[in-house]
């Protein structure tokens, strides 16, 4: 195996690394919640089994180890002799961490210094102690791996690991490279299966003007060295049965016969179908465990042994022979995210050439039945379900986020001597990939602070009638077009004197300086700002709040607190979804298409004569029955118009903010619903006051998508910035 | 001060020249994506008013400049004949609407002018240099003044 494809194999491993990782803390903490049904500890189970397999076959000794300690633990709980309580479940998590640790320190060539974990270790071993005496854990060690047969009287653990030496000769016939077919495929394919060793003989090659360029003068001996049985051996050679002679031998003690073997394992298989993920016993990855399992065949039975020199097989069996091992079906693929968006342009061109097209065959005046008219609405169809299939690629839920940051609690509750639980929701809402990795470091730092400042030591929660054990919630949402994310605790909620206090001798506020209670709590935001009375390590490093601010921005995002005293803070992030779809209604304001996000509509309605009315100078509210909300009219507010818009030619659209207030906006008529792709404006450009994004039109035009909250905020601001209006008018 | 631009003079350079109103400019091939044909632009709110709005550029939102009414020479009335200039400056793509390109020039750094000295903030702020080719005068155009920082922070 060459050194390229082994570091391709290498990184495969670690990438389902990752997977199995987050898989495992999906299930510890669904445990850690109470739901400890055996799918879920056999989930975690395997999970951990297959890092540790995929460990050794990589030879990677310390990982292998610690897998196996945490395996070990929750064997126990499989087998019932741990009830998954709260004191079982702490050293779980913490060792999952060391696990994830572990994986991402040899995926670096790191070492990670074992003292540095021991504790972990010891604590997660003493688990098993409690459960059952220490010598039955090496015997029942690999048994959760096993396929149950059913069939007691065959031990399970033979078919596994035997190393079958195979001999086979193979000569092809012209015929199999007259099929497109190769020697040397099927040789490296074989190579696959374990260890090879070729011989080539040449003995039949004629003399250079002798030969036929088509003919096949080669044949190969093949000595290979493998786990696999006999069938998938024979498998390789499928494509060319009847092209070549292929005799297959096994060396070894004639015992039972592989076909007997093949047939109590289709049996096997048969009765024991939900089994089927387990079957990785028969993958070679398991190279450390050779040595258990070696210890435990010699006392086993005779299939232990290696199988019979079964002479020569006529490929043609092969076919009849039933598959032994199911291939588990394939759920995901890897893509680089280039392609992805490639593909996400390349179909947005499509959908604009597919309506040019369409606005073409309309002016050519077809009749509504012609084949064409008929065979381009089969093409619009297709189009759109290209075009949503292909966006739901790109965006990505904040699940693996949110997953992440249940660690960060862990360890910093665990720094700080306080119990903290996170509770997460929303964690399937969907944001683009580059948003949600672009707010792990801010978030990091949020729930760092949560835990660090905002929930307090469990005598200070005892003393203010609170459970010792402190909420941190984590929830994502979609609303008005955004994702909001909010961090909420519990705690004591911001120390507003104090953090007033420490502002006026930084020098950050006058002292008479007169502040309302947002503003005092927007003091945190200010750069150079820390509460912490002592400099600790997890939070309050001198970057404070005031660089979540300013990624969050970054993001075209906007923050804010919410606090009340003894009863815990909120911090919330409205970000857009960058090229996220987005449901939204297109409305025409001014001659231009504009999108409003369908999430911050509450309803449509058609203002009537009286239901208008005038409040101050330039004020205008809509009676909705009978409550007044402000109205108003986005042509104006946007500049792209002068005048106000006659409410009774107009349709109002009542939305609802980020902070729940309700407000109509004036537009002239609705076009309809639909779904669109978000494009940046800050790419090119920059922000734009009042609204959200662009999006591109059937028609290859860019329509602007309404930021809601930020069109009435504005509302209430001056009018001064129609001053800046747009030149022409369009 | 009258060099004329030969060939053979070192490092040479490559300019796209273009017409706005009645004079003459010119800005680096290198720079240039591209030249595509006016299509109407989507005005964007509270824009200066020499942004004449955003057009989709193969799946990305094109802001489109009026290089005329940037110049302060007035707002260019698009035609048939009007093109926009597909410039990328630093990390931003955008668009300038010019009335029409009307040569590639190969000329010489070393001929290159100072922007002669006239009270004009058009001139400072936008031109580099100028050329003199064939009794023409091109000026080059800084298009990092072109599109104005855009406070990408506010909110």
């Amino acid at each position: 195996m060459t050194v390229d494809t082994m570091a391709a194999i290498r990184l495969t491993f670690f990438q389902e690394c990752e997977e199995q990782l987050s898989e495992m803390e999906l299930g510890l903490l669904a445990m850690d919640e109470g739901n400890a049904d055996s799918e879920t500890v056999n989930a975690v189970f395997r999970a951990v089994h297959s890092i540790k397999g995929g460990a050794g076959a990589f030879k990677l000794t310390a990982l292998v180890q610690f897998a196996h300690t945490f395996e070990t633990a929750l064997d126990h709980v499989r087998a019932g002799k741990l009830t998954p309580t709260a004191e079982v479940m702490k050293p779980m998590l913490r060792a999952a961490d060391v696990l994830a640790d572990l994986v991402e320190a040899s995926r670096d060539g790191k070492e990670i210094d074992e003292s540095s974990y021991a504790g972990v270790a010891a604590e997660v071993k003493a688990l098993t102690l409690v459960g059952g005496e220490e010598e039955a854990e090496e015997a029942i060690d690999f048994q959760p791996t096993v396929i149950d047969f059913g069939l007691p009287e065959i031990a399970a653990e033979p078919i596994a690991a035997p190393r079958h030496e195979y001999r086979i000769q193979f000569t092809p016939h012209i015929e199999l490279y007259a099929n497109a077919n190769e020697a040397a495929l099927i040789i490296r394919e074989l190579s696959r299966l374990g260890e090879v060793e070729v011989n080539c003989d040449a003995s039949a090659v004629p003399s250079l003007d002798a030969i036929d360029e088509a003919g096949a003068y080669l044949s190969w001996t093949i000595r290979l060295s493998s786990e696999s049985p006999i069938e998938a051996v024979r498998e390789v050679f499928e494509f060319v049965e009847g092209e070549a002679d292929i005799s297959i031998e096994t060396d070894g003690q004639p015992d039972v016969s592989d076909a007997d073997i093949a047939a109590l394992l289709a049996q096997a298989l048969g009765s024991a179908p939900a089994t089927e993920p387990e079957i990785e016993v028969a993958t070679p990855a398991l190279e450390n465990a050779d040595v258990e399992i070696g210890s435990a065949l010699s006392s086993v039975s005779p299939l232990a042994e290696i199988p019979a020199p079964e002479t020569v097989v006529p490929a043609a069996q092969a076919a009849e022979t039933p598959k032994a091992v199911a291939v588990p079906a394939q759920t995901t693929i890897r893509v680089e995210f280039d392609r992805v968006d490639r593909l996400i342009n390349l179909v947005g061109e499509l959908v604009i050439n597919q309506a040019m097209l369409s606005q073409r065959v309309i002016e050519a005046n077809f009749a509504a039945s012609s084949s064409v008219v008929i065979g381009l609405e089969e093409l619009e169809q297709l189009t759109r379900e290209i075009q949503e299939s292909v966006m739901a690629i790109r965006a990505q839920p904040v699940k693996p986020l949110f997953q992440r940051m249940s660690r960060i609690v862990r360890e910093v509750a665990d720094a700080t001597g306080k119990q903290v639980r996170l509770k997460t929701d929303g964690e399937a809402t969907e944001v683009d990939k580059t948003v949600v990795e672009r707010l792990a470091e801010p978030l990091t730092h949020m729930i760092r602070n949560a835990v660090d400042h905002g929930i307090e030591s469990p005598e200070a929660r005892a003393a203010a009638g609170k459970p010792a054990e402190g909420t941190v919630r984590l929830s994502a949402a979609h609303r008005s077009g955004r994702i909001v994310i909010e961090i909420s605790d519990d705690g004591a909620g911001i120390d507003r004197p104090k953090v007033r206090a420490s502002a006026i001798k930084k020098g950050l506020i006058s002292p008479d300086a007169q502040l309302s209670d947002s503003d005092i709590d927007n003091l945190l935001f200010l750069p150079g700002f820390s509460t912490a009375a002592t400099i600790s390590n997890i939070s309050g490093r001198g970057v404070g709040m005031d660089v979540v601010k300013r990624s969050i921005l970054a993001l075209g995002g906007r923050m804010s607190i919410a606090s009340r005293p003894g009863k815990g803070s909120t911090f919330s992030m409205s970000l857009p979804l960058t090229l996220a779809v987005l449901d939204g209604m297109a409305v025409s304001v001014a001659g231009q298409t504009l999108v409003v996000p369908l999430t911050a509509i509450v309803e449509t309605l058609k203002p009537k004569k009286g239901e208008i009315h005038g409040l101050g100078s330039e004020g205008r509210v809509m009676a909705i029955r009978n409550t007044f909300v402000p109205l108003i009219d986005v042509g104006t507010q946007l500049g792209f118009r002068g005048t106000v818009a006659d409410p009774e030619r107009s349709v109002a659209i009542l939305v609802e903010t980020d902070g729940g207030a309700r407000n109509a906006l004036l537009v002239d008529s609705i076009q309809d619903q639909r779904q669109v792709v978000i494009k940046s404006l800050e790419a090119n450009y920059g922000t734009v006051a009042g609204i959200a994004a662009a999006t591109i039109l059937g028609d290859g035009r860019v329509a602007l998508i309404l930021d809601v909250d930020a069109l009435v905020t504005g509302s209430f601001e001056s009018q001064s910035s129609d001053e800046l209006r747009y030149g022409t008018g369009g | 001060m009258q060099d004329v631009t030969s060939p053979t003079n070192s490092a040479n350079r490559e300019f796209v020249a273009f017409r706005v109103g009645s004079q003459e400019f010119c800005i680096d091939i290198m720079g240039v994506r591209e030249i595509r044909g006016w299509t109407q632009a989507t005005p964007l709110p509270h824009a200066p008013s020499y942004v004449r709005g955003v057009i989709n550029l193969r799946g990305a939102v094109l802001p489109i400049v009026d290089l005329a009414m940037r110049f302060g020479l007035g707002l260019t009335e698009p035609t048939a004949r009007s093109v926009i200039i597909v410039v990328q400056v630093q990390q931003q793509v955008i668009g300038l609407l010019v009335d029409a390109v009307s040569d590639i020039l190969t000329v010489s750094e070393a001929s290159m002018q100072p922007t002669p000295d006239i009270a004009s903030d058009l001139a400072k702020t936008f031109v580099k240099g100028v050329y003199a080719i064939d009794g023409r005068m091109i000026s080059i155009v800084a298009l990092d003044c072109v599109l104005p920082v855009i406070a990408k922070a506010a909110a």
